[in-house]
């Protein structure tokens, strides 16, 4: 609760700090003092900064994020109806990428004297270079435009009420991100696995008679979800905050085109609430790490709750 | 005799010889770039506005990555994206070392509380990806230019270079001689200057190679949406937003811009990779 109230905070100081009026976005380029002032009381602009504070903390008490300056409608709504969109499209893309690079991050390690052993590392520290709307771009060129597999881009207007063009339309955009987060994903992993394999913990199991696979799955992959487990919460909400790049590229009507929209079109209320709404999902997301870590490490469940987020 | 002082000396041109290859790709790729980015200072295969194709054409020998919707050779504007991400990559990590080494010091030298509020504040920004605070900066300044891209990615990278920068200096200070220059009388800023900063100095360096890569990647990502330097800069990534506009009459286009992208940023995290080899002798074997 905490966190969120700092959040915001922060998130306020954020967008009033940045230069140029949000009445702006209301008033055409001509416009003379008068309609400006106008503009300015409409929005609220034209008081004291902690007034508008006030306001803006007694609104959200209320889950009142406002309303488009643009549309008119309600910014809540709005992100409601975009959410359906970004959060199945990051979580698929993080379980597929979680997937891939646990098993790969492992093997690289663990084999690393075989050919693909060295060839994972390569490619993940190639993976990491390139940037995610390459990759999109390059897979709508193989797969929509020379297969014809799925749609270039685009979601149904129906929304999950056709859930077979749904699904469809996130098949490219889950496997962009995945691609590009599985490449970062392997590297910790790799490191982690590293840390294990070194450790004394894993001789003792050894020398007591376990197997190398054994012991390494016992006692290995606990240990070694921990750090990783961290890094997988950090990764999964720069995904989520980061959607306006592969939204864009595969035109969905998501979280991310919203933020961008709003900033385009200067819509204050929908930036701000686009970004208090992420901002919500990232703590939630380390919250939920660190009850995973908790879970997995027994070590851990003496520190006071909430400490990470 | 002799031969025990040809053995050493040629133990040590073997040593000099056995340049870190990671060090001598990147430093390659890099390189390349550099001298491709200075070349368009002086000469292009054809001139940036020059139509001198049909429109989309495929590579061919005339064009070798092909031409755009308007006739205009990809080649040119690639060769002239190079100039443009070294020019923003290099303006960005100038001014994110400037603040995040600047505020760094001052947080590792500051009283408890400041240092902790600003150790949180800090916590917080790098919580947002790069590109997002960058697209905020943009949107607030009017209209997108190569000076709001450098400001922005700049001012969002601070952050990262900030909190190490940081956490570096707090681990120097805790040394005795700190407290042995003190007790001569050696004031705050020179202790930052004579035992800090020469102390933190080849750390910082590599993340600021890894830094140019993100910058290189946040560049072409503003540009891509749109948020980047206007038309007459050609960034790779409004040549892949064009190239992905054209992709069903021309899928050709967006494989030489990302490929230019891929070999700058790729270039850069070897380079940054042999440099912290090269400063910690430790890591070498463990490679």
């Amino acid at each position: 609760m905490l966190s969120v109230a700092i959040a915001a905070v922060i998130l306020f100081l954020l967008l009033r700090l940045l230069p140029g009026d949000p009445a702006n976005a209301l008033v055409s380029v001509g416009a003379d003092a008068a309609q400006i002032e106008a503009a300015r009381r409409q929005v609220g602009s034209d008081l004291p900064l902690h007034e508008q504070f006030l306001r803006f903390a007694v609104d959200l008490a209320r889950f009142d994020l406002g309303n488009s300056f643009v549309s008119g409608a309600p910014v809540l709504t709005e992100i409601g109806r975009r959410l359906v969109v970004t959060v199945p499209l990051t979580l698929m893309a993080f379980l597929l990428a979680v997937a891939i690079a646990v098993p790969l991050g492992i093997l690289s390690v663990v084999r690393q004297n075989r050919w693909y052993g060295g060839l994972i590392s390569v490619v993940s520290q190639l993976g990491i270079a390139v940037p995610v709307f390459w990759i999109g771009i390059l897979l709508v060129t193989v797969f929509a435009v020379n297969l014809r597999l799925f749609p270039s881009g685009g979601f149904p207007s129906r929304g999950w009420q056709a859930p077979g063009a749904a699904v469809q339309a996130l098949v490219l955009p889950v496997a962009t991100i995945a691609i590009v987060m599985s490449a970062s994903l392997i590297r910790y992993v790799r490191s982690a696995t590293q840390d294990v394999l070194g450790s004394d913990y894993l001789r003792t199991a050894r020398a007591l008679g376990a197997s190398f696979s054994e012991a390494l799955l016992r006692h290995g992959i606990r240990n070694g979800a921990v750090p990783v487990i961290s890094i997988l919460g950090i990764e999964l909400a720069s995904t989520l905050l980061g959607a306006v790049v592969v939204e864009r590229v595969f035109a969905l009507p998501g979280l991310g085109s919203m933020l961008l929209l709003g900033i385009e079109q200067r819509d204050y209320p929908n930036v701000q609430g686009v970004l208090f709404v992420s901002t919500l999902l990232v703590l939630l997301v380390g919250f939920a790490a660190d009850l995973l870590q908790r879970l997995i490490d027994p070590r851990l469940r003496g520190r006071v709750a909430g400490g990470g987020a | 005799m002799s031969g025990h002082d040809a053995m050493v000396s040629g133990n040590g041109r073997a040593r000099k010889a056995a340049l870190p290859w990671p060090l001598a790709v990147g430093g390659l790729l890099v390189g390349l770039h550099i001298v491709v980015a200075l070349l368009t200072l002086v000469w292009t295969p054809y001139g940036v506005g020059d139509m001198a194709g049909g429109r989309l054409e495929a590579p061919s020998l005339a064009h070798w990555a092909g031409t755009d919707r308007l006739g205009r050779d990809l080649m040119t504007q690639i060769m002239i994206g190079s100039r443009i991400a070294l020019l923003v990559g290099c303006g960005a990590v100038a001014l994110g070392a400037l603040i995040g080494v600047t505020i760094g010091i001052l947080a590792a030298f500051a009283t408890r509380t400041l240092d902790d509020v600003l150790a949180a504040a800090l916590d917080i920004l790098i919580a947002f990806p790069t590109l997002l605070l960058a697209m905020l900066i943009v949107a607030s300044s009017d209209g997108a230019s190569l000076g709001t891209a450098i400001l922005a990615i700049g001012i969002a990278g601070s952050a990262i270079v900030a909190r190490l920068t940081r956490i570096l200096a707090k681990r120097v200070l805790a040394m005795d001689y700190i407290t042995a220059a003190r007790v001569a009388g050696t004031g705050w800023p020179g202790i930052a200057r004579i035992h800090v900063l020469p102390n933190i100095w080849p750390t910082l360096i590599v993340n600021f190679a890894l830094q140019f890569g993100l910058a290189v990647i946040a560049e072409a990502s503003l540009s891509y949406l749109g948020l980047g330097a206007p038309p007459p800069n050609a960034s790779w990534g409004r040549l892949l937003q064009e190239a992905q506009a054209s992709v069903y009459t021309a899928p050709f286009g967006a494989i030489a811009p990302g490929i230019a992208l891929v070999s700058l940023v790729i270039g850069l995290n070897l380079f940054a990779d042999g440099l912290r080899d090269a400063a910690d002798p430790t890591r070498r074997r463990s490679r």
